[in-house]
């Protein structure tokens, strides 16, 4: 088992998450509620990472964020270092690709929200941040909990876009997937063995869990 | 249920505020980026140098066309160890490197065949001819010759033997020579071409039988080391490290020859 690894790609989870729940609850309610021209439009634009192959997006990345681009080299000279090959550079990778597993749960999760409820509420005197924070969160939680389980499990098995912006970097861009990868070409069977038994069973419980809560989101008010 | 997802957005909130002091290592540890034809006998000397110098380094491996490429997107890689001088002289034009560097190994082509294969270890590739001819070879694991080395010494060696355009339909192609390795190991195909120091590592010695090719079929495997615009005092003490007596010593003992010598 590969710690240094490990520790790294559940970083880059635990900060996929964090980072995206805010946008997730923003972006997908206002999905789930508004009807505003370009509707269309976003949601494709949410759900493209979905069908976007990763070395596609790692090509766009790093000719948009490489040394020699304009935004690259910005960013060297704000942070002292390249974006692309650095634990940032995949972050903002992981976030992009992430954006349908935030959104989408959390669109289902408030379109589960009947329409009265939320009226109800409004004419209550309740601001819209109450009645975000007592009716919708608690009742759209298990889209919520849906978009994190996925958005970490997802970032914990992301590897073509890894490939191409990270480098391989022990400590830095070396998340567990391409950890296996370097073990596999190591004939280190063992330890790649260890490392995808353990990305497997998270898998497991992280698809069991979303088919236990999107069974709760159709149940509870439908 | 409001409380309970404010103690989840607040373990998320905690989680993500430890992440800093996480990160932030003490000293930053220098990176080399290697050619995967170094892969074990590297690991070594850094053990080596980790128990002389009480010094890290961190390991990088891949083709040696691929890492040049990344160090020009900017990878933030302290020493870059080649298997071909041509790309350490691309990046000197660029303005990547310190200087030209130095030869510190010399690389041999070999033919290894796993257990089980119908192919005979034959270093003079006549059984590959005949093997080729009646079909007992189906696939043959080389590293990409567009951007590894050890690739393109593989290609020369089999246009050299004749043997090129009778085997390029049955080739598969390792991002790097060590996955070349790999693929030649895995049982899909019935031999490879790679680098001898990888077919001498003991993961591979016990599966495989390996055969040098004559170094005269194909344009040398220099290796060569360069310290890149960023290398601070331990990736320069590990680039000089390279050529100790003790570093010289593990090089040849998994294969490799030496400049000098």
């Amino acid at each position: 088992m590969d710690w240094t690894a490990l520790w790294l790609s559940l970083r880059l989870g635990a900060f996929t998450v964090v980072l995206l729940l805010p946008v997730g609850i923003f972006v997908g309610r206002r999905l789930a509620y508004s009807d505003f021209a370009a509707k269309g439009l976003v949601e494709a634009l949410v759900a493209l990472p979905l069908v976007l192959p990763p070395t596609v997006l790692g090509f766009y990345l790093l000719t948009v964020f490489g040394a020699t681009s304009p935004i690259g080299g910005m960013w060297e000279a704000l942070a002292g270092k390249p974006l692309v090959f650095s634990f940032e550079g995949l972050l903002i990778a992981s976030l992009i690709v992430n954006l349908p597993f935030a959104i989408l749960p959390m669109q289902r999760g408030f379109e589960a929200i009947p329409r009265e409820v939320r009226e109800a509420a409004a004419c209550c005197g309740m601001s819209p941040w109450r009645v975000l924070g007592r009716i919708e969160l608690p009742l759209a939680w298990p889209g919520v909990l849906t978009a994190s389980v996925l958005s970490f499990a997802h970032t914990l098995g992301e590897f073509g876009v890894v490939l191409m912006v990270g480098g391989n970097i022990p400590g830095e861009t070396e998340t567990i997937s391409i950890a296996i990868y370097d073990r596999v070409q190591a004939f280190d069977n063992a330890a790649a063995a260890g490392m995808s038994a353990l990305l497997l069973g998270i898998s497991v419980v992280t698809i069991t869990l979303t088919f236990v809560l999107s069974r709760r989101i159709g149940r509870r008010l439908g | 249920m409001l409380a309970a997802i404010g103690r989840l957005l607040l373990g998320m909130a905690l989680v993500a505020a430890c992440i800093p002091a996480a990160l932030a290592a003490p000293t930053r540890v220098p990176v080399v980026a290697a050619a995967a034809s170094v892969r074990f006998a590297l690991a070594d000397v850094a053990d080596a140098f980790q128990r002389e110098t009480g010094h890290g380094v961190r390991l990088s491996l891949g083709s040696s066309g691929n890492l040049a490429r990344q160090i020009r997107e900017g990878a933030p890689y302290d020493l870059f160890l080649s298997a071909d001088p041509r790309y350490v002289e691309d990046l000197l034009r660029g303005g990547f490197t310190r200087d030209a560097g130095k030869a510190y190994l010399l690389g041999r082509l070999a033919l290894i065949v796993p257990h089980g294969s119908p192919l005979a270890a034959d270093g003079s590739l006549a059984d590959l001819r005949a093997a080729l001819a009646d079909g007992r070879v189906r696939r043959f694991a080389i590293a990409n010759p567009e951007h590894a080395p050890y690739g393109q010494r593989a290609e020369q060696a089999l246009r050299h033997a004749g043997l090129w355009d009778a085997i390029r339909e049955r080739l598969v192609l390792g991002e790097n020579v060590g996955q070349a390795a790999q693929f030649a190991l895995s049982g899909n195909a019935e031999g490879g071409l790679v680098g001898f120091a990888l077919a001498r590592a003991p993961a591979l010695a016990a599966r495989a039988s390996a055969a040098l090719v004559p170094s005269a079929w194909h344009a040398p495997l220099s290796h060569r080391a360069v310290l890149l615009n960023g290398a601070d005092a331990i990736a320069r003490a590990f680039f000089d490290y390279l050529s100790s007596p003790g570093a010289r010593a593990l090089f040849r003992r998994h294969g490799f020859d030496l400049p000098g010598d």
